[in-house]
This record gives C-alpha cells, structure tokens and sequence, in this order.
C-alpha cells in the first residue's frame, strides 16, 4: 500500500494508467491502452449545448449536510424572482422539469419510479448519467444554470468539471459549517478547485448561529471552535459571501417544496441570503463585462 | 445469499462488525460512530473504528488523533490506538494524507482498491466490536466495503438519519441498500432531534420532527432512539475529548448510552 494517496490524472488524459498514482489502481491497464486517450466527443456536444446558458455555478462542499442543496433551491428561487431571468424551451431532448415558468430542474430523482429506489451505481456509470445530463437537456436560453453536487472530491465533480471544461464554468460556491470538521473538509474542496483552476465566486458558512424564535436570544449550535469560515477565507485567500443563520422554516420550506425566502421575508436568514444572492449576480456580471471586453477589444 | 468461510486474517480476531451507514451526508453518521464506540469502551469492550470516508476523513480529529503516523507491523498496518489500554483503536485514510488539506482526488477504482486494504491489512488483533464508518450515499465505498466485509458476516447496519423529509428521502433509499445487499438494519438512529435553547429552555425541532420513527415503523426495522442536538457533544468532537465520560448530564448522553445498550443487547454473547 502506498504511504501516500496521490491523485488518479483521468482517464483520459496523457497519463492515464502510466502515472505514479496510477500503480496498484485496478484500472491501470485499461488506461494505458489508451481506451482513454482520444478525448470525450460528448466535451465538444457539451460546449455547444451550454451556448445558450449564459452563466454556470456549481455549488459544491467537501462536507456532506452543510446545506448545498437547501442553498441551491434557493439561490435559483432567488433568481428566478426577476421576471426577466427567462427561459424559453425548444423542445428537443430531455425537457427539464419546471417549477415556474422561469425555474427548470434535472434530477435523477425525476428518473426513480419509487421513493424507495436506491441508485447503487459505481462511478463510470454515474459519469455517464451526469454526461447525458448535460449534453441531452434541453435547457433552452437560460440565464442560470446551477450544479448542485453531492459532497466530497470523487466521480461526479470531476466529471461535471470534465465535461464543462470547454464551455466555461463561471466559479464554484462553496458551502460551510462554522464548525471544524466541515471545515477540515472544506479546506479539501478549495484545494481541489485550485487544482482543476475553477475559479471560487466564494464561501458562504451555513447554520451560523441560532435565534431561538422564543426569547430572540442567540445560541452557537455549531460553533466554531477553529475561527469558522471567516478565518478560513482570510488564510485561504477566498471571498467570504456571507453566513446564513438556522432557521426552523428553512428545513420545513424545503421538505414541504416552497421558497423560504418568500415563506419568511423577514428572517435574518432570508437577508443573509439575499445578500449572498446579489454578491453570486455581481461576479457573474462582472465577468461576462470582462469577457465581452476581451472579444470586442 | 451464500457467506463463504472467513479466511484466517486480520478480521479473524474481530467478533461483531456494525457499519454506520446514511443515504445523507452531515447527518451525524461519524459522530454517531464515535460516540458509540466511546460507549462500547466505557461498557468494557475492546473497539475498533475503520473510517472508509476517502473524501472526508471526520473521525481522528474526533478522536483527537489527528496527525498520529500509521506503522507497518508483520501483519499489515497496525491501526492507531487512542489509550494505553489499547481498548479503542482506528484506521483512516486520515492518517496516510501527507497535508491534512490536500483533496483525495480519486475515482471509483482506485477508493475501492484503498478499501479493500483497509479490510484485509489493518492488523486489528482481538476485538469486540468494529465500527465502520462510511460516506454518504450509496456507491463505490459502500459496495467494496460490503462485499469485503461479507466473508466475515456482519452484525448489521446501524441507519443515521435527521428528522426532516429531505433526510428521510434518502435514508429510504439507504435501506433499499441494505435490502439488496443482504445488509441487515439493526436500527435507525435519528440525530439531531430538537435544540433545547440554553437561555430559555424551550424545545425548538430546528430540523423538523418525527421523521426516523416514522420511518422505522414503516421500513419495519427497529427505532433505536433520538439524539438531540447538543452543543458539548459538537464542541467534544471538534477538540477531540470523549464526551461520554466528560459529560454524563448532557441531553445527548442519555440518547447515546440507550442505543449502545441497545446494540449490547442485540449482540450474541457467545462466540459463534
């Protein structure tokens, strides 16, 4: 066993199975043969599918229940609220399932006949799954295409990173806890993106605080004993975007398929949300100025 | 489905083995895996701790054994001991990360190999009890360590969910699992049931209410009990210390000294 886990290069790239960490990987002949080596068609079907989605956001943690999902509904229902953010679908391909007329979702839950189905699939068959997710969805003229990921650094955030790769993802969102086993994880994730150069629009530290809705008085149920996110950000060198506080109707919102923020405006969490929201808008704006900038100049 | 016979090896020695599983991710599964552990412990057993969380390592720092180096024995790799007792030992991939920062970048194949490992190469010696911690979902880690645990016939699946529906919708999925893997669930644990407000007592369900009896009742498996949450069990976890001897008056630590009992009694005294 090696002293050290290095990293699998890919299999498709020029490394695939004659990399150092590539020994002992029950793979490594497949990938040496080269059944990797000629690049995926489907990054090049991807690139001219993703034309009409103006801005791409992944919404990504190391940690598992840091609130990436619950902040994706939201961001999106955020978004969604400016009539203007339209859609407009073509009809060929997988249609997405939309919640307004301006909000589509895809899901493999859409694809489970039961509630009970589980999805025991190794990783080349949910790297297949998230190709055809993005290569066969009609998304139409889409402003914003949001990526929720499960936690960790394996398949699927490689694969949607991979498959990506040639149409430009704006940046990752990444979703905390204030506590130092999220952000032993976290510190991981940020890593990762360094690696695979996606850029980070920023940190947001979810369940930051608690204001019990009796007495009004603030409790620490996650606390953070190691600095929390803002210490983190600030060695790290990445934007903190903000901090959500727990909130009870958040998790009774989601479970009941409804925009807390429009359940609760005046919970601090719904400011802190919308705050974050406008900071997510301002950086994709600001870089597709950038971008139009460069092509014009 | 057929066991075949348990090769002489490193799990030879090891007389019960749980896996700690959920369908979700943050919902208490390595603190759940901890603690119960800690309880074992407390209760006289010899414990063992395998974290096959690849991504997300939790289970040192929990243990406040961060950092401690891995040894090569005659058997294999000996895993970390946490006491001079030698009464609760661990193995993570934790331990092998040269920075402790550094993502594990690995697809499918190669976590299913260091898993593999894992089972059969960490010299654990004589145990009671081995808990497996593992990663959310239902996928790579969870096959390979099913399949590599099998010939050694597990106690059964411990099941961690939290209360509210967007949990429950996974765990479901999680026992589906467990069904099809010929896994068997010794329990749902439901964590994270309600926050008593320190100022004003009052009980707040700040992650819903209800969902893992509920579940149990209709999945037909047994309802091992709630923990709530509980901010000195998240402060022991996060320095390290065992909140099972430090904190007895805790609103957690009744919950948790319930389920281990509970899976003391479920467990056959004798030696099969």
């Amino acid at each position: 066993m090696e002293e050290v886990p290095h990293d699998c290069p890919g299999a498709d790239s020029a490394q695939a199975g004659r990399g150092a960490s590539c020994q002992g990987c029950p793979n490594q002949r497949l990938c040496a043969s080269g059944a990797g080596a000629t690049p995926d068609p489907a990054i090049e079907e991807i690139k001219e599918k993703m034309k009409t989605v103006k801005h791409k956001i992944l919404v990504l943690s190391g940690k598992g229940g840091v609130g990436k999902s619950t902040f994706s509904a939201h961001l999106a229902h955020g978004l969604a609220e400016d009539e203007n953010t339209q859609v407009h679908q073509s009809g060929s391909g997988w249609s997405p399932v939309y919640m307004e007329d301006n909000l589509g979702v895809m899901s493999v839950g859409f694809l489970l006949s039961s509630p009970d189905d589980a999805v025991i699939w190794r990783g080349p068959k949910k790297n297949g799954m998230i190709k055809q997710f993005l290569r066969d969805v009609d998304w139409g003229e889409v402003d914003y295409l949001i990526v929720d990921t499960p936690p960790g650094t394996s398949d699927e955030h490689l694969s949607v990173i991979q498959y990506l790769a040639a149409a430009h993802i704006d940046g990752a969102v990444i979703i905390t806890t204030p506590q130092e086993v999220s952000l032993q994880d976290v510190r991981k994730e940020i890593n990762f993106c360094q690696k695979v150069k996606l850029p980070i629009i920023g940190v947001v530290e979810n369940m930051s605080g608690f204001i019990c809705p009796k007495c009004k008085k603030e409790s620490q149920i996650f606390p953070p004993t190691t600095g929390g996110a803002e210490l983190m950000c600030k060695d790290l060198e990445v934007p903190l975007l903000g901090r959500v506080p727990l909130d009870p109707l958040i998790g009774k919102n989601c479970d009941k398929g409804q925009s807390f923020l429009i359940d609760a405006p005046d919970s601090p969490a719904t400011l802190a949300y919308r705050s974050i929201i406008q900071k997510i808008q301002e950086f994709c704006n600001l870089r597709q100025s950038e971008e139009e900038n460069l092509i014009s100049s | 489905m057929e066991a075949a016979a348990a090769e002489p090896g490193n799990l030879a020695g090891v007389r019960h083995i749980i896996l700690v599983l959920s369908g979700k991710g943050g919902v208490g599964k390595s603190t759940i895996s901890t603690e119960l552990a800690l309880a074992l412990r407390h209760a006289g057993k010899k414990v063992g701790i395998l974290d096959v969380d690849l991504c997300g390592p939790s289970i040192p720092r929990m243990l406040g054994a961060q950092g401690r180096a891995v040894h090569q024995c005659d058997r294999g790799w000996a895993p970390v001991f946490l006491d001079r007792e030698q009464s609760i030992s661990l193995m993570s991939v934790g331990f092998l990360l040269e920075k402790p920062d550094e993502a594990v970048v690995w697809r499918g194949p190669k976590k299913n190999a260091l898993i593999k490992q894992f089972v059969s190469d960490v010299a654990w010696g004589e145990l009671d009890f081995l808990v497996v911690d593992t990663p959310p979902g239902t996928s790579d880690e969870h096959m390979a360590t099913v399949e590599a645990l099998r010939p050694y016939q597990p106690l059964g699946a411990l099941v961690v969910t939290t209360p509210q529906a967007v949990s429950i919708g996974d765990v479901r999925r999680e026992l589906t699992f467990c069904r099809k893997t010929g896994l068997r669930v010794m329990g749902i644990v439901e964590n994270m049931s309600g926050f008593t407000c320190p100022h004003c007592a009052e009980c707040i369900s700040v992650f819903s209410r209800g969902g893992g009896e509920e579940l149990a009742r209709l999945a037909g498996v047994p309802f091992l009990g709630s923990v709530p949450l509980d901010p000195e069990l998240t402060r022991s976890l996060e320095e390290g210390h065992d909140f099972i001897q430090e904190f007895p008056g805790s609103p957690a630590f009744a919950a948790l000294s319930s389920i281990a009992q509970k899976i003391l009694d479920a467990t056959p005294m004798c030696l099969p």
